[in-house]
């Protein structure tokens, strides 16, 4: 740090102790957290996790993003119809989303671009939509997080192409936001990945308060919901809205 | 140190203080004091289709505000959580600062600090040239619209494009912003078609539904994003411990200003540290629901430094004072550093509702505008500010960290009056004082002894006699009280006032003994 | 029980009418009132005007009248409100510790006149009688200083006779706020033009309020527009009886 620097920093810090009336120059990070205030808030529910996940999945359709229920099984043939209904032709994944859920896109002529880190901003432009996995979803708020992490790839992946298409465990689902932030922390504090919070498709409401889907970002959020094969799913495949 | 509660703490802000006074404020926009309040608002009032936009604008979210928070049963809990880790963050804000700098830099990113606005441009100009792009692109920041970043970046060469669809709409109207959420809330449609057919759509045609407004605007600023190499935002919130940024918005554009460019830096005021990864499930409760009235607002992104591979590999973060360190050192006054920018409000002042923000000529308006900017900048440069509330206290109610906005209100006008006494002769003769001040002090001499209080009463009700049409006085002579009568009556002073009246009852009363 | 009456300087001298009114309540429910003839005004308007050192000799002087006084209760939330809220304040701004003590003795014992009757009391039905539409505005300092809540709409609902009209937005400010109407004189006419539209919309007779600043605000306008309507306060409505009928 330069000299210039050094005084800048310095003097702020000088500022904010004589607004304290701090006394001592030197500070332990203990003093501070010894006197954390304590907060009473929810930090979970107890509801069961069928609540939850109704939860969820009635909260992202109410931001206008298109939620499926599928079963694992089930999974490659609604990408494929899904594919097919928003004409998609190309679309990229991160390499390390399981291929087995692309199984069924070669037979409808979707060519699948697998990104290792090397795509450019407009290779990735070239795309129509992106499919990930995701880390969880948030039922309290109609959430879906992306940490970077398992079958997610880079942020950019799914920030540029038109359509995203966002598999979610359905043990992926918590319920309230501060266990989606605990959960989280050692993502950022250790791994030190980046997190995005998505809910639903862009907006603005800037010209006249008139709320506007899609502005930057994908304009279409599909969210496929996987229930284990047991559980028995009504899906109905890909439909007009 | 325990944790200060505010009663404990002395008032910071006295003459005896010299060291307080070495923590100078920041300069007013332009150099010089804030023009007065009701001049600007009395214009504003006349603004029709500002006050249907705005009163529309803020009725709405109002609503939706109350419908989510009412969700949770937890809602009070939230906001004294967010109060109690504000307070507390403040109160050890070099410690985190200096926490926040060391984990930033860890995960490697650089952290730079400013002292004023001047030298966070200089260090943000600085930064952009020693990339060798000529064109920033911006996610909406006030820090940045504080410091008048964009004026400083243009006279080094630089274009900066603002990517938030209002501050677009702005920027090229070239004017400023009404409203902390919805800037542009003072345009309507069929104008912001005209300056988009005449600016970024220059040729075409446009309808004016806002749909097909906001796609022309998606079109021009998705080439600038795709091609641009440097970055600047703002930051709604610093972890200390892990050196985490969060940036909260609804377009999209910040998620693609953050992402694509090889270079990002952000600007951040020192007040929005917090100490922990964990706040974040405060905070991220209550500012999408004070804001936009919604459970969650479509994109959160929250980077940890520099991630190979993944989004700019050169990432900057400029703390900010100017003048919040002076905020700090007013023990009543600081709680307007708990601010998270969320405008609820905003949306619920009946006086904000009716001027909008143009009325408080600074970069925060409203009710948290009335009690940061006069501090930011000294009373002196802001003195009408803290008398533009009825005191109604409907933003205290609101506000997500429960910053008591009254209670700050009240504590600076006294230092306006203590300023402007102090100017005119520190409580010197009647004659030395203002206007003002001189009837307050004969009010408080009458007030102040029942023989005397009682005299101005009869005398009143004898000199009101030529005024008085039956119980009503329709008008009152020229001077400060004369605006009352120019839209209401004034009662009549009744021929007997409650005492005298009390005086003249029959005593039936028993004398029951005191205790 | 005694209780010892706070006027207000406002009341004593241009809304009398509501000081009788509240005597007359309080009697007929078998209190004893009494009324320290030595007091004079709270210092609100000085405090928040921002003159808060010309005010602290008109709060220590309320502090002696009154301290001594077993229960007090005003007929205006904003006088109510000043003891309660700022007088703990201005004390410890002043440094002294003495008034602090005084005033945190004292400040538990100041009612507002319908939380002395509901929430004190116990009271809600005082036998009054109104046959009359009426409205109700919540005044600031009675909703969110005092947070008074439903006290007031509880003791109108009993009255017989009145029919209660809700009203619109009611909770947003009249735009009086002391001498804000003064020196922000055109935003607080804004702010009036609005509640006064809604007043009119509920096609009462009267509007009723704990406050006679707001109801100075409000019913001035309501005269000077000859709206055919009037303001009045809790205490007068309450006071009404089929043998002594409110004007």
């Amino acid at each position: 740090m330069t000299d210039h620097q050094d005084a800048a920093r310095d003097e702020i810090l000088r500022r904010i102790r004589v607004a304290l009336h701090a006394e001592q120059a030197g500070i332990t990070e203990q003093h501070a957290g010894a006197t954390f205030p304590a907060q009473s808030f929810r930090r979970s529910d107890q509801q069961p996790a069928s609540v939850h996940i109704a939860n969820f999945i009635e909260r992202v359709s109410e931001y206008r993003a298109t939620v499926q229920e599928v079963n694992q099984s089930g999974l490659p043939h609604a990408l494929a119809a899904a594919c097919q209904h928003l004409r998609l032709h190309r679309v990229v994944v991160p390499s390390d989303l399981p291929s087995a859920w692309l199984m069924d896109l070669p037979a409808i002529n979707v060519e699948v671009i697998a990104d290792g880190g090397l795509l450019t901003t407009a290779e990735l432009d070239a795309c129509d939509g992106v499919i990930t996995g995701c880390a969880l979803g948030i039922a309290q708020t109609g959430t879906i997080v992306l940490d970077s992490g398992l079958a997610q790839g880079r942020r950019a992946l799914s920030l540029v192409p038109d359509v995203h298409f966002c598999v979610i465990n359905e043990g992926q689902i918590v319920s309230l936001v501060p266990e989606a932030v605990a959960a989280l922390a050692p993502i950022a504090q250790e791994a030190r990945r980046p997190i995005t919070f998505i809910s639903g498709p862009s907006a603005t409401s800037d010209i006249e308060l008139n709320r506007v889907e899609g502005v930057h970002g994908p304009r279409n959020l599909v969210v496929f919901v996987v229930r284990p094969d047991e559980q028995d799913v009504i899906t109905e495949y890909f439909y007009d809205e | 140190m325990s944790t200060p509660s505010r009663s404990n703490i002395p008032p910071a802000v006295s003459p005896a203080s010299t060291a307080v006074e070495t923590i100078p404020v920041a300069l007013p926009p332009h150099g010089h004091a804030l023009p007065p309040f009701p001049v600007n608002a009395r214009r504003m009032l006349g603004n029709t289709q500002l006050r249907r936009n705005l009163g529309k604008a803020t009725t709405t979210i109002r609503a939706k505000r109350a419908a989510v928070v009412s969700e949770l049963p937890d809602w009070e809990e939230l906001r004294e959580a967010g109060r109690a880790i504000k307070e507390h963050t403040l109160a050890h804000l070099d410690e985190y600062l200096l926490q926040l700098e060391r984990s930033v830099q860890r995960a490697g990113g650089q952290v730079h600090w400013a002292r004023d606005a001047a030298e966070a441009n200089e260090i943000v100009t600085g930064l952009v040239k020693g990339t060798g792009a000529t064109r920033v692109v911006k996610v909406k920041s006030l820090t940045t619209d504080e410091i008048e970043l964009n004026g400083a970046l243009q006279a080094a060469g630089i274009e900066a494009v603002e990517t938030d669809l209002a501050e677009l709409i702005i920027q090229l109207a070239q004017e400023k912003s009404s409203h902390i959420l919805v800037p542009a809330i003072h345009k309507n449609r069929a104008e912001i078609r005209e300056l988009f057919e005449r600016t970024i759509a220059q040729g075409q045609q446009l309808s004016d539904v806002p749909s097909e407004l906001t796609a022309v605007a998606r079109a021009h600023l998705r080439r600038t994003f795709l091609s641009s190499t440097v970055a600047i935002s703002g930051a709604n919130f610093a972890v200390a411990e892990s050196g985490s940024i969060g940036v909260v918005e609804s377009e999209g554009n910040g998620r693609m200003c953050l992402t694509l460019p090889q270079t990002l830096i952000t600007v951040m005021g020192i007040e929005k540290v917090i100490p922990r990864f964990d706040d974040l499930a405060v905070f991220l409760q209550l500012l999408p629901r004070s804001s936009t009235g919604e459970r969650m607002n479509p994109y959160t992104s929250i980077w940890t430094g520099v991630t190979p591979g993944d989004g700019p590999q050169a990432f900057h973060l400029v703390l900010l004072d100017n003048g919040r360190t002076h905020v700090l050192a007013d023990a009543t006054g600081r709680q307007a550093l708990q601010c998270i920018r969320c405008s609820a409000c905003l949306n619920i002042c009946p006086v904000y509702e009716r001027t909008g923000g143009h009325a408080y000529a600074s970069v925060y308006p409203g009710p948290i505008g009335a009690i940061l900017t006069p501090q930011l900048l000294g009373v002196e440069q802001a003195s009408t500010l803290p008398f533009a509330s009825s005191l109604c206290g409907a933003c205290y109610e609101v506000c997500p960290v429960k910053i008591n906005i009254p209670e700050v209100l009240l504590h600076l006008r006294g230092q306006v009056v203590r300023a402007k006494q102090h100017h005119t002769g520190v409580r010197g003769t009647l004659a030395q004082a203002t206007p003002e001040a001189a009837s307050m002090r004969t009010a408080a001499a009458i007030l102040e002894s029942p023989s005397r209080y009682e005299q101005a009463q009869r005398l009143a009700q004898i000199g009101q006699w030529p005024l008085a049409r039956g119980k009503v006085i329709p008008s009152l002579p020229l001077g400060i009280l004369s605006g009352w009568t120019a839209m209401r009556d004034l009662p009549a002073l009744p021929s007997q006032t409650f005492r005298q009246w009390w005086r003249s009852r029959p005593e039936q009363r028993q004398e029951a003994p005191r205790d | 029980m005694r209780i010892s009456l706070f006027i207000t300087c406002f009341n004593d001298t241009l809304f009398p009418s509501v000081g009788r009114a509240t005597v007359a309540v309080l009697e007929r429910l078998g209190h004893t009132v009494d009324f320290p003839m030595a007091q004079t005004c709270c210092g609100q308007m000085h405090y928040n005007t921002g003159y808060q050192d010309e005010a602290l000799p008109l709060i220590r002087h309320f502090v002696d009248v009154f301290e001594s006084a077993e229960v007090i209760v005003t007929p205006s939330a904003s006088c109510a409100g000043m003891v309660r809220e700022i007088y703990p304040r201005a004390a410890r701004e002043a440094g002294d510790d003495d008034l602090l003590r005084r005033i945190q003795t004292l400040s538990p014992r100041v009612f507002e006149f319908s939380e002395l009757l509901v929430h004190r009391l116990g009271v809600e039905d005082v036998g009054a009688y109104f046959p009359h539409r009426l409205t109700y505005h919540p005044t600031c300092h009675s909703l969110r200083a005092l947070k008074v809540g439903d006290a007031p709409l509880r003791l109108l609902r009993a009255v017989r006779g009145a029919e209660l009209v809700d009203l619109e937005a009611a909770s947003e400010c009249c735009g009086f706020g002391g001498t804000f109407a003064i020196k922000n004189a055109d935003v607080s006419l804004a702010m009036l033009s609005d509640k006064l539209r809604h007043v009119q919309d509920t096609r009462a007779e009267a509007c009723v309020a704990v406050d006679t600043s707001c109801l100075m605000h409000i019913g001035g306008a309501l005269s000077r527009t000859r709206s055919g309507m009037r303001t009045l306060h809790l205490a007068e409505v309450l006071a009404s009886t089929a043998r002594d009928m409110a004007r």
